[in-house]
């Protein structure tokens, strides 16, 4: 009976008019017979009880909270990432009760594959018996030949496991892939709760949907029990920044308060993983992986991988290390699996799956290559060792038999290359609401949900990650290869759930856990960061001293204008421009630099940050010489300031904000000797000194402090040897003293460290100078022992 | 005639700025094959000596030392000696089969213990497979034709094709390349070789080794005799098994050839793998002497 024929009544929520399930296609949202389901009741009533305006507010608040988190900054990679698509602000409901019994057969099917992934490893009986083809197994590239025989540390291989999922036309699940590798989208999975809460706030605390934290905390808490030895780590591993899922990374590894660590960041050694800190090599014995396999290790998988660690599968051989998952279990991702998983399961678990995956069968055999060629137009043929999804585009994949771009026929493609390829049903999904033109309309849908291994057996997340199509033109899986929308997946209780997040933690006893370490790559970033942001402050002052001195400047021109002109061209900085091109650049290297370190910033710094980087963009474009680009600068300004207001009211004062302090001291220091020794000559040209005072921003103190104009002494005076000017000279150096003082390895068996001494002679030097002895030529080389101190500090923590 | 060498490998690394934490992998031990050749006594000396070592075997069954460093240096020298009795080659016998019976007796193999020929059929990095190569390759597979026959035309056919030229490509040159200008190494010579034989079907992999250096009177001087040398295994059929071809000199392996290691290509068995943190460059020499003794 179609749903159209139902006869509603006039209390009908006007928000599902035009709702309506696709014929044949389950609905999440609606019952068979046309009904709301219970779980959407008072979300689709709260939903109705907003005004337009409301609504649209609520919607907004979501999304803004992404793009304020900088979710939707994409960098570099090349590939599409999930947030390449906007959220749908409709979260998919779930029913609990369904959710654990979801959640009682994927555990069934994740001990499947740790037993399949075990024996492939281990003793190879399946392949011997004959449940699994031995061509097949020695053709997937993720079988990893090094790591056969090898027993991971920690008994399992198989941690942390993904599986995507959608709702067949009988109303039960079906797996339509594993993820066993390293699977991503649970960060983007807690992302989406927090716009959904966002948007919802009010509804949501009442509304008995499954909180996601304990799950993690669950997860983290195994990880933990799984370190080795007393002191050590539990780690992220992420192949880094040009990831195209960094974000997600930085934003678990925050999460969570793991170690976010790159393949640069380990060290081997003697069987034991290390990581470089600033504190020296400390032992790391679980690392929760985000890089696929082949990359881990250059010395005994990929060769020229640079993103991995020489030596890693020593460590994991000698037990040294448990990787989530092990390294080698993205065998299991390879589509043809599915094809024996029904088998796999009758043989080594003596029953059906509980959840069965989508219909597959391998070409090798010939009752099955018939089936495929005889249903072909039903299907999505492929590569049997493919990891994509049967609704992810691919090349070298045939949909409903249209043979025309392999450009030959489909017989003898199956005859000759049948042993490498699978036949996988295209399946119909379940719809579910988006919301669209002022109502709520049916979209296909699947879903990615999250297991983990904790101290209570496997655990599915009560939560996941939605995929939902851009149209419902065509309810089959594949409609879901481009474009759409994602969505929250709320499970709802019929009970009240208590509240929960990651900084409640109730059942044990509060302790002051001690700072995290410090991986030296973070601290070398902190410190860049820290210096980038000052440096681009000082052009910006610059820019403006400029910017504002030419409309009144004469045709010809002035002596300390040429001289300005000329320091800027020292600086890269082209006067032509209103908003140079060297602002840009150096406000690029502080955000590449961030980006490297995004665990450790929060989300109003990072949003900060981009608002910076886009605004100058903008003004590029737009901004002119003269008085425009003079007040384009005092908005950039007040721009970075707030950014450093937010990173240093707000970061824990422990080392890396010590690097970041040190960075901003250093360059702050170097800018101001450059300055003084360009403008502070004795016979300079006229005005050389108020423009000191003022790129200093130090012009109310300088009033202040002498009731005299600016001269040479009053300006050396405050500019470079005042301890109490906090653009001084001397307050940089003496904050650089305290910082490194701080650091670890200040002094080494109670003798100085060659950077403590470095600093401490440049502080002694400008201690006995004063405004009539500093000269020139001593300013010149005082720039030049500030700037080796970078040396010193590289040599001594982030080498 | 049985054969017995002393085998002398030196491989001297200098780095320009001195390296911390360099960490390597050497494949150059013989291995001791049932009725081919046994390794009667070998030594790998490694200077300075590292801080950490440790001989195992790999997968394929090669032995391979891994070393250590933990202080920076600016020279490792590697010296691997060996005696080894070679008392036969790996030429086909007469029981090879043809194409369409080696596919079919492929299809019902269950084993994948390291020598298996599953293993050395799909495509693996330094064989991936190449349009250009496999079109050439089919003319030999006339039907009827045995499989011992195709690896001995194929590889000879290759030989005459091709021009070797130590200057002309790297470790890191692509085999399609090397073939479309029809010059290279021996490395090339047997990439090439792997890909023609694995688009036929014939699994086919990568055999690392040693020549003797200086030939029987009379005979000609062998190419690739100062270096460690590779050519081509190809498996014939549950009858044949394993056989070797090496196309750079146009013969089977006979007992001038010494065998190193089996992978699928050079990056399962590159003699010397390694990685370390360092901002200069990196020269390498390797000299190799393969003497017989008593002759």
């Amino acid at each position: 009976m179609p749903n159209s024929a139902i006869v509603r009544n006039p209390d009908w929520p006007s928000i599902l008019k035009g709702y309506s399930a696709l014929p044949g296609v389950p609905d999440e949202l609606l019952r068979e017979d046309g009904s709301v389901r219970p779980e959407w009741v008072s979300l689709i009533a709260h939903l109705e009880g907003l005004s337009p305006d409301e609504r649209e507010r609520a919607f907004a608040r979501g999304a803004q909270y992404l793009r304020d988190a900088g979710v939707f900054v994409r960098h570099y990679g090349e590939e599409k990432s999930p947030r390449d698509w906007p959220m749908s602000p409709v979260p998919v409901i779930q029913p609990a009760s369904e959710w654990k019994a979801l959640g009682e057969g994927l555990a069934e099917r994740a001990e499947l594959l740790e037993e399949v992934v075990a024996d492939l490893y281990g003793e190879n009986r399946l392949v011997e018996q004959g449940h699994l083809p031995a061509g097949l197994i020695a053709s997937n590239p993720e079988w990893l030949r090094p790591l056969i025989g090898v027993k991971p540390a920690s008994g399992h291989f198989l941690h942390f496991l993904a599986f995507e999922i959608g709702r067949g036309s009988d109303g039960s699940w079906w797996v339509l892939g594993d993820r066993t590798q390293a699977p991503s989208g649970a960060g983007y999975a807690l992302e989406n709760r927090v716009a959904s809460v966002r948007a919802f706030p009010g509804y949501y605390s009442g509304s008995n949907v499954e909180r996601l934290a304990s799950f993690f905390r669950g997860f983290r808490d195994g990880l933990n029990a799984m370190r080795r030895e007393e002191g050590s780590r539990a780690g992220i591993l992420t192949p880094g920044p040009m990831n195209e899922t960094y974000f997600e990374h930085a934003y678990i590894a925050r999460y969570l308060g793991m170690m976010l660590l790159e393949g640069d960041d380990l060290v081997v050694d003697d069987g034991r993983l290390m990581v470089r800190t600033v504190s020296g090599p400390k032992p790391i014995s679980v690392l929760w992986r985000r890089m696929d396999a082949a990359w881990a290790d250059p010395l005994e998988l990929e060769a020229s991988s640079r993103l991995g660690t020489p030596g890693l599968l020593g460590a994991v051989r000698s037990q040294g290390v448990t990787m989530i998952n092990a390294l080698g279990a993205g065998v299991l991702e390879s589509r043809a699996f599915l094809a024996f998983m029904p088998r796999l399961s009758e043989v080594l678990h003596g029953k059906p799956l509980a959840v069965p995956n989508i219909a597959t069968w391998w070409c090798g055999g010939e009752a099955e290559r018939d089936h495929v060629r005889a249903n072909a137009a039903d299907m999505l043929i492929g590569p049997a060792n493919s990891t994509s999804l049967p609704l992810e585009f691919e090349p070298g994949a045939v949909l409903r038999g249209d043979m025309s771009e392999l450009g030959l026929d489909l017989d003898t493609w199956l005859a000759s290359q049948g042993r490498n390829l699978v036949g996988q049903e295209l399946v119909s999904l379940s719809t579910t609401p988006t919301w669209e033109d002022g109502g709520l309309k049916p979209r296909p849908m699947r879903i990615r949900v999250f297991m983990a291994r904790t101290r209570e057996g496997w655990q599915l997340m009560p939560g996941g990650f939605a995929r939902l199509a851009a149209t419902s033109r065509d309810p089959s899986a594949v409609s879901l290869r481009s474009g759409g929308t994602v969505a929250d997946v709320w499970v709802v209780s019929d009970k009240p759930v208590p509240e929960d997040s990651m900084l409640t933690h109730t059942e044990d006893v509060f302790v002051r856990t001690s700072p995290g370490l410090l991986p030296s790559r973070a601290a070398d970033n902190l410190f860049w960061l820290g210096r980038y942001v000052e440096r681009a402050e000082g052009q910006m002052r610059l820019t403006r001293a400029y910017m504002s001195r030419l409309p009144e400047t004469p045709a010809g021109g002035t002596p300390l204008m040429s001289r300005v002109e000329a320091y800027l061209d020292d600086h890269g900085l082209d006067k032509d421009e209103g908003v140079p091109d060297a602002i840009e650049r150096t406000i690029a290297a502080a955000v590449n630099a961030a980006n490297q370190v995004r665990d450790r910033f929060s989300v109003d710094a990072w949003a900060s940050l981009a608002d910076l980087e886009r605004t100058v963009g903008n003004m590029r474009k737009t901004v002119l010489t003269g008085d425009d680009a003079a007040s384009a600068m005092g908005v950039l300004l007040r721009k970075i300031t707030g950014f450093s207001g937010l990173v240093h009211e707000n970061m824990y004062r422990f080392s890396g904000w010590r690097f970041l302090t040190i960075g901003r001291s250093l360059e702050r220091a170097i800018g101001m000797a450059d300055l003084l020794s360009s403008f502070a000559e004795w016979s300079g040209p006229h005005g050389g000194f108020e423009l000191c005072v003022e790129v200093g921003d130090s012009v109310m103190t300088h009033r202040r402090r002498y009731p005299v104009a600016a001269s040479r002494d009053t300006v050396v005076d405050l500019l470079a040897l005042d301890p109490l000017n906090p653009r001084s000279i001397a307050f940089q150096i003496d904050e650089i003293r305290d910082q490194v003082s701080l650091l670890p390895g200040a002094d080494v068996n109670g003798q100085l460290s060659v950077l403590s001494r470095a600093v401490l002679r440049v502080q002694a030097e400008l201690s006995v100078n004063t405004p009539q002895s500093l000269d020139q030529t001593k300013l010149v080389d005082l720039r030049q022992a500030i700037g080796l101190l970078t040396n010193d500090l590289h040599s001594q923590f982030l080498d | 005639m049985a054969m017995l060498y002393d085998i002398k490998l030196t491989i001297d690394y200098s780095f320009q700025t001195p390296a911390a934490g360099a960490r390597q992998i050497l494949h150059a031990m013989p291995l001791t094959l049932a009725g081919r050749q046994r390794l009667i006594a070998g030594s790998v000396d490694i200077d300075p000596e590292p801080a950490v070592r440790r001989d195992r075997d790999d997968f394929f069954g090669n032995r391979l030392t891994e070393m250590a460093f933990a202080e920076p240096h600016n020279n490792i020298v590697i010296t691997l000696k060996a005696r080894v009795e070679v008392t036969g080659g790996a030429e086909p016998g007469s029981a090879s089969v043809d194409l369409p019976t080696l596919v079919k007796a492929l299809e019902v193999e269950t084993d994948l213990a390291s020598r298996s020929p599953l293993h050395f059929l799909a495509s693996s990095p330094y064989a991936r497979p190449v349009e250009a190569i496999a079109d050439w390759a089919r003319s030999f597979a006339r039907p009827g034709r045995q499989c011992g026959d195709i690896v001995a035309d194929l590889g000879l056919a290759l030989n005459r094709e091709m021009r070797f030229d130590a200057e002309a490509t790297t470790v890191s040159t692509p085999a399609a390349e090397a073939f479309a200008n029809r010059h290279g190494v021996c490395q090339d010579f047997t990439h090439i070789m792997i890909i023609a034989l694995r688009s036929l079907g014939v699994p086919s992999g990568y055999v690392s080794g040693y020549l003797r250096t200086l030939p029987p009177p009379g005979k000609e001087r062998l190419e690739g005799a100062d270096a460690m040398h590779a050519w081509v295994s190809a498996w014939c059929g549950p009858g044949v098994g394993w056989v070797e071809y090496d196309p750079t000199n146009a013969v089977f392996a006979g007992t001038d050839h010494i065998v190193v290691a089996y992978g699928r290509d050079y990056a399962d068995v590159a003699p010397v793998r390694g990685a370390m943190r360092t901002a200069g460059g990196q020269t390498s020499n390797q000299s190799v002497d393969v003497i017989p003794v008593g002759e």
